[in-house]
């Protein structure tokens, strides 16, 4: 039965890696544009995976994370940096803060530190309107160049989606090896029982803090490829929507699922490109998803699809041990 | 100067006093069923859409049209809300509820967009736009009837809750569900009360404060904040936590507009929730919650 389910996993997956690869060629720049956001967004949506998915510690805040990855970038590449010293000033900067921001998460917890993070994230936002001899407030900063790498430019759209995606490609086998690694496994602990993690000798003050750092350094990370990407930055896309936009994106593909942040973005970023014909319907039939999935499938669409070949392979018990339960707790 | 202190200070507790509305509600539904509303604030915005439609498509006058809508609120916000989301979800616990008032919130306000469409309606203010002068200070009749109706609707509701057989089997519901089914009081009744009570709740706050902010789709997204916020401040699980932190914040949110600084005039009230939520969790006027593990 694992390995029939593992066969179809394993086709999707290199079936979806050959579209990323192949996609550039099909679709008129402004497609490569929309994937390449999707890029970006699914790193965003990985960090925010880890915090919430893996940690579960609920996060309102990313949006902040990627807006301070964002103006880093565009603030000190368009007074003459290069790329790289901005992209990991954006990271490790946006990890301290993340740190910092932990620390409330250890005194409260589930909807308390929702509403930490939010006015967080709200009060970020602030700060990039109306500071203004920093961020050009609500003017933003404008002709943000784009990078080159080993001396070739990625400035045309498809270098640079190809760019984008290598560093998905980056950050998605980094994560895979961080969940493998004792600290995946303490994050679980975390998440599934802080209080035996805790009697377990897993440091657990410790291991949220790095959960909401490291959650945040993807947001900032995310953040330094977008200011590029778009090449105008303003405040408005680091409003609450958007944190509660990568919410949705990580709840809906199904938090606790690796691949889950990846599809939530599909359906968060692509499909509504896709389907602009119905534009505002889409945004309803969206939320009208989100509701239904909360109703009847919790752990997202990861989760549904598991629960969907479980059923047809076998009738056994393994949904008890899906994330999908635990998660939902 | 002290003229101008007491006029900012009225129209801080009018404010204030539709906050408290919002957020007793809220903290309503948090202490019967453990319901975290993200769509709070959307919940205000929709009933005066419900009353311009009642106004505009079946020509009602507007006290009618005010009932009209009213009911239709509290039939789909309180009734419906509790048995086709509330109902299903709970056992899932507190996260996923969250989550689908987050896109119940998307929804509401997409469909207004839609089929009402993006502008700011004027909406019929209870009070004429005049001020009176008490004292040598001049008030705005508007905040001063906000303020007396919103003060007898939160004395009616003490009055219901402490002064009722029903009101006081809701309060044991509240404090411990599983003593009061022990007791035989019709606990699942008794929600379905609470949600019918912050539909009712939130339809007076829409009629209050639609005159002055004008009816617009994204009306619910500050004040479902606003309201959460007071709510914390206050105490999550006492409803004059939720009046204390609603008055607070009005108040604090006017001066701080006048005095302070109007850019930031909303970080301050963001900056205080998070110093209240790390080292007052349980807000001013709450108690601690112990939740077992």
């Amino acid at each position: 039965m694992s390995r029939h389910r593992g066969a179809i996993g394993w086709g999707a997956l290199a079936a979806a890696c050959v579209f990323l690869l192949v996609a550039p060629f099909l679709f008129r720049p402004y497609g490569v544009f929309i994937l390449a956001t999707w890029a970006v967004m699914t790193i965003a949506a990985i960090g925010l995976n880890l915090t919430l998915g893996y940690a579960g510690q609920i996060s309102l805040a990313q949006a902040a994370f990627v807006g301070i990855g964002s103006y880093i970038t565009a603030y000190l590449t368009t007074r003459g940096w290069p790329f790289w010293p901005t992209y990991v000033l954006g990271g490790v900067s946006c990890f301290a803060v993340g740190w910092l921001l932990g620390y409330p998460a250890l005194r409260v917890q589930h909807h308390y530190l929702a509403f930490v993070t939010l006015a967080f994230n709200t009060v970020i936002y602030l700060v990039f309107r109306n500071e203004e001899w920093l961020t050009g407030g609500i003017y933003g900063i404008t002709n943000v160049p784009r990078p080159s790498v080993l001396g070739f430019s990625v400035a045309k759209p498809i270098p640079f989606y190809y760019f984008c995606l290598a560093h998905l490609a980056l950050v998605s086998a980094a994560t895979w090896w961080l969940l493998r690694s004792p600290w995946g496994r303490a994050f679980i602990a975390l998440r599934e029982n802080p209080i035996r993690a805790l009697s377990l000798g897993v440091d657990t003050r410790r291991y949220t803090l790095i959960a909401f750092a490291l959650g945040a350094g993807l947001g900032g990370i995310s953040g330094t490829l977008y200011a590029p990407l778009v090449q105008f930055i303003d405040p408005t896309p680091f409003a609450l929507g958007l944190s509660l936009n990568l919410l949705l994106m990580v709840v809906v593909g199904g938090s606790g699922y690796f691949f889950g942040p990846f599809l939530g973005a599909v359906v968060a970023v692509l499909l509504p490109e896709w389907t602009r014909f119905a534009q505002n319907y889409y945004l309803m039939g969206y939320a009208v998803l989100v509701m239904l999935l909360m109703v009847f499938c919790p752990s997202g669409l990861f989760g549904f699809a598991d629960r969907l070949l479980s059923a047809s392979t076998t009738r056994s018990p393994a949904e008890d041990g899906t994330p999908a339960q635990e998660a939902a707790r | 100067m002290l003229a101008d202190i007491l006029q900012l200070f009225v129209a801080g507790l009018a404010t204030g006093a539709i906050y408290a509305l919002v957020a007793i509600g809220f903290t309503l539904l948090w202490q019967t069923s453990q319901t975290i509303n993200f769509a709070q604030g959307e919940f205000v915005m929709l009933p005066a859409f419900f009353v311009l439609i009642a106004m505009g498509f079946f020509k009602l006058p507007f006290w009618a049209a005010v009932l009209a809508g009213g009911a239709v609120s509290v039939l789909l916000l309180g009734y419906l809300f509790k048995k086709l989301m509330v109902d299903p979800m709970i056992r899932h616990g507190v996260l996923p509820l969250v989550i689908a008032t987050i896109g119940l919130a998307i929804l509401m306000k997409e469909s207004v967009r839609e089929f009402y469409g993006a502008d700011a309606w004027p909406f019929p203010p209870l009070a004429a736009a005049t001020n009176v002068t008490v004292f040598g200070v001049s008030f705005a009749v508007q905040s001063l009837v906000v303020l007396v109706i919103s003060i007898a609707a939160v004395a009616a509701l003490q009055l219901f809750l402490n002064g009722t057989r029903t009101g006081r089997c809701m309060q044991a519901t509240a404090q411990n569900p599983t003593v009061a089914r022990l007791l035989g009081i019709p606990v699942e009744r008794m929600i379905l009360y609470t949600f019918l009570i912050n539909a009712a709740l939130v339809v007076l706050a829409s009629i209050l404060i639609t005159p002055i902010y004008l009816a617009k789709f994204t009306n619910g997204e500050l004040l479902g904040l606003y309201a959460f916020i007071a709510a914390i401040i206050g105490g999550f699980n006492q409803i004059r936590g939720a009046i204390a932190g609603g008055l607070l914040l009005g108040v604090v949110d006017n001066f701080t507009a006048v005095y302070i600084s109007s850019q930031y005039r909303m970080a301050v009230p963001l900056v205080f929730l998070i110093v209240i939520i790390l080292f007052r969790p349980q807000g001013l006027l709450g108690r601690v919650e112990e939740r077992t593990v």
